[in-house]
């Protein structure tokens, strides 16, 4: 056997767990759902063949429409401020001062404990009434407000939860951006009389675009199909009230589990991997892939 | 003045940023009829956290945790360690095709394929068993990703020496490659445990049986279970976290290097 055929056996033998779990457990479930997707199954595992069916329904199904209202709305608030607050976050730990460690830590905490965990702990905090967030804002007159009992409410209210989770995580990236920006630039700029704003805007965000792009792509990603999507309002809210909060992802459970259409889940499932692609491909489209130029 | 001023903000910031946590352990220390009171608990207790040690299966809950975790997490650093030296290291046709494949699978999240994936795990019998918590678990790309990225790294010198002794592909591996990757593998090793140990829609999806409760359905059981008992829901929502926490504290630096390293270079 000559050296080149050794090598590649070899390669192919260190390939093939992973590649083979993937295939299973990834490659063929994504496909599959393509498949299933014109098929009723029954309870019993039962298929038969509707063709355009499932699809058809669609249209006419209001809580779906409602749900993907849900998700587009989460999308637009949470990722431009989750945006916002971790990109803020990043230039107040940025450069050491005393306690940094400990504060950086404290920023990413919430991140570490599990969505389930999240989702009881501010359950918990917005208790109507007698939570401790009603107590706090008691004395301004807003002790009565229920955040989750609202139906007007209970999205902005999982939003900032959701902002709270995963702003440390975000954080992260961004500083690991800005330690690709260098200090000369910086410090060049502010010999030529830069101030702060203008080092930020004519220095430091423009070679942050890279970090910038894979942090909105990141975020929106997970909004649409992400945990967050799913686990946080499962525990917090259960899609309620007045399914406000009831995401896509949530929707699709409830169909496949709860009310056994597995055939009408799959097709859902499909259509909401096109919305991804759409979104993906925009925003490599609108961002030129976040390339550092201009042209 | 401003160079005052940040650092407070960031630590106030700070603060409130970890207070729902810390509120949340003080509350779970508080006597029933005190759980709603603001501020310091009157006296403290641990009945709470010992309602729920005891009369709860949540020793139970936190085996089976500890089962899938410490399992998906050994054998996926293992596997994802080995495609990562392949890739980066061998040549052989394919290369370019099967990278970019496993790479593909990164944008399908466990939510997207749930159903279909349900679908596939039934017809292999993995509904309701240990199996069915584990091997679904432990293939993701991330690992490979991140892995290929720190033996691109490695000086080829170190493996040619081991070549030169007449060493295989298995032994430049094993007893080259993988030692040299010990921290990248700490690091890791730390956010597969976390990840699934916070882990609850699968095994929510895939056991029904009791007995394989994971420690977050446990604790979400709760809600349903002792809906307005807090001081025991939060008592089981404080030991779900502790182990993170722990792991957190302990593996900080390590982490943060992983997380730091995500997509970006």
């Amino acid at each position: 056997m000559t050296r080149k055929r050794r090598e590649a056996l070899a390669a192919y033998a260190f390939l093939a767990p992973d590649t083979i779990g993937l295939l299973i457990f990834v490659a063929i479930p994504m496909v599959l759902a393509f498949g299933v997707a014109f098929f009723k199954v029954d309870g019993f595992g039962n298929y038969q063949y509707v063709g355009l069916a499932n699809y058809k329904l669609m249209a006419g199904d209001d809580q779906l429409w409602a749900s993907l209202k849900v998700t587009a709305i989460y999308v637009v608030t949470f990722v431009p401020i989750a945006f916002v607050v971790s990109f803020a976050l990043a230039m107040l730990v940025r450069n050491h001062f005393k306690g940094i460690g400990w504060v950086r830590s404290a920023f990413f905490l919430p991140n570490v404990v599990s969505l389930v965990v999240v989702g009881l702990i501010w359950q918990f905090l917005l208790v109507d009434k007698r939570g401790a967030l009603s107590k706090i804002l008691a004395p301004f007159g807003l002790g009565d407000v229920s955040f989750l009992g609202t139906p007007s409410l209970a999205l902005g209210t999982y939003v900032v939860i959701s902002v709270w989770f995963l702003m440390g995580y975000q954080m992260l990236v961004f500083l690991a951006g800005l330690k690709d920006v260098p200090k000369e630039l910086e410090d060049a700029a502010q010999i030529d009389g830069a101030g702060s704003w203008q080092r930020f805007r004519y220095v430091i965000w423009p070679l942050l675009r890279p970090t910038s792009f894979f942090v909105v792509v990141n975020s929106t990603i997970g909004a649409v199909t992400g945990l967050q999507a799913f686990d946080l309002v499962f525990v917090l809210t259960k899609g309620g009230p007045a399914r406000a909060t009831s995401t896509v992802v949530l929707y699709i459970y409830e169909q496949a589990f709860t009310f056994n259409n597995m055939g009408y889940a799959a097709a859902l499932t499909t259509v909401v991997v096109a919305i991804l692609v759409v979104c993906t491909g925009l925003m490599f489209g609108v961002t030129r892939g976040g390339r550092f130029d201009e042209d | 003045m401003r160079i005052r001023f940040f650092p407070i903000l960031a630590h106030v910031l700070a603060i409130i940023a970890v207070a729902p946590l810390l509120w949340i352990l003080i509350s779970a220390l508080k006597p029933a009829e005190d759980v709603f009171n603001f501020g310091w608990p009157s006296t403290w207790t641990l009945d709470n956290l010992q309602y729920v040690l005891l009369k709860i299966p949540m020793p139970r809950f936190m085996l089976n945790s500890a089962i899938v975790s410490v399992t998906v997490t050994v054998v996926a650093l293992f596997f994802h360690s080995m495609a990562a030296y392949a890739l980066a290291r061998l040549r052989f046709p394919g290369r370019g095709i099967i990278f970019s494949g496993i790479m593909s699978t990164l944008l399908v999240s466990l939510p997207v394929i749930l159903v279909p994936l349900f679908l596939v795990a039934k017809q292999l019998g993995l509904l309701d068993s240990y199996a069915g918590l584990i091997v679904p678990s432990i293939f993701h790309a991330f690992g490979i990703f991140l892995l290929r990225q720190y033996y691109l790294n490695i000086p080829r010198e170190l493996e040619e020496a081991a070549d030169l002794d007449g060493c295989g592909y298995w032994r430049r591996y094993w007893s080259v490659i993988l030692p040299l990757s010990r921290p990248v593998l700490a690091s890791l090793s730390v956010l597969f445990f976390l990840a699934n140990w916070n882990a609850f829609l699968w095994p929510l999806t895939i056991t029904r049986n009791p007995d394989l409760r994971v420690i977050q359905l446990g604790v979400s059981g709760m809600q349903g279970q002792y809906a307005s008992a807090w001081n025991l829901i939060l008592a089981a929502a404080v030991i779900a976290a502790i182990p993170t926490v722990v792991v957190f504290v302990a593996g900080q630096r390590r982490l943060v290097d992983a997380m730091k390293t995500t997509g970006l270079k």
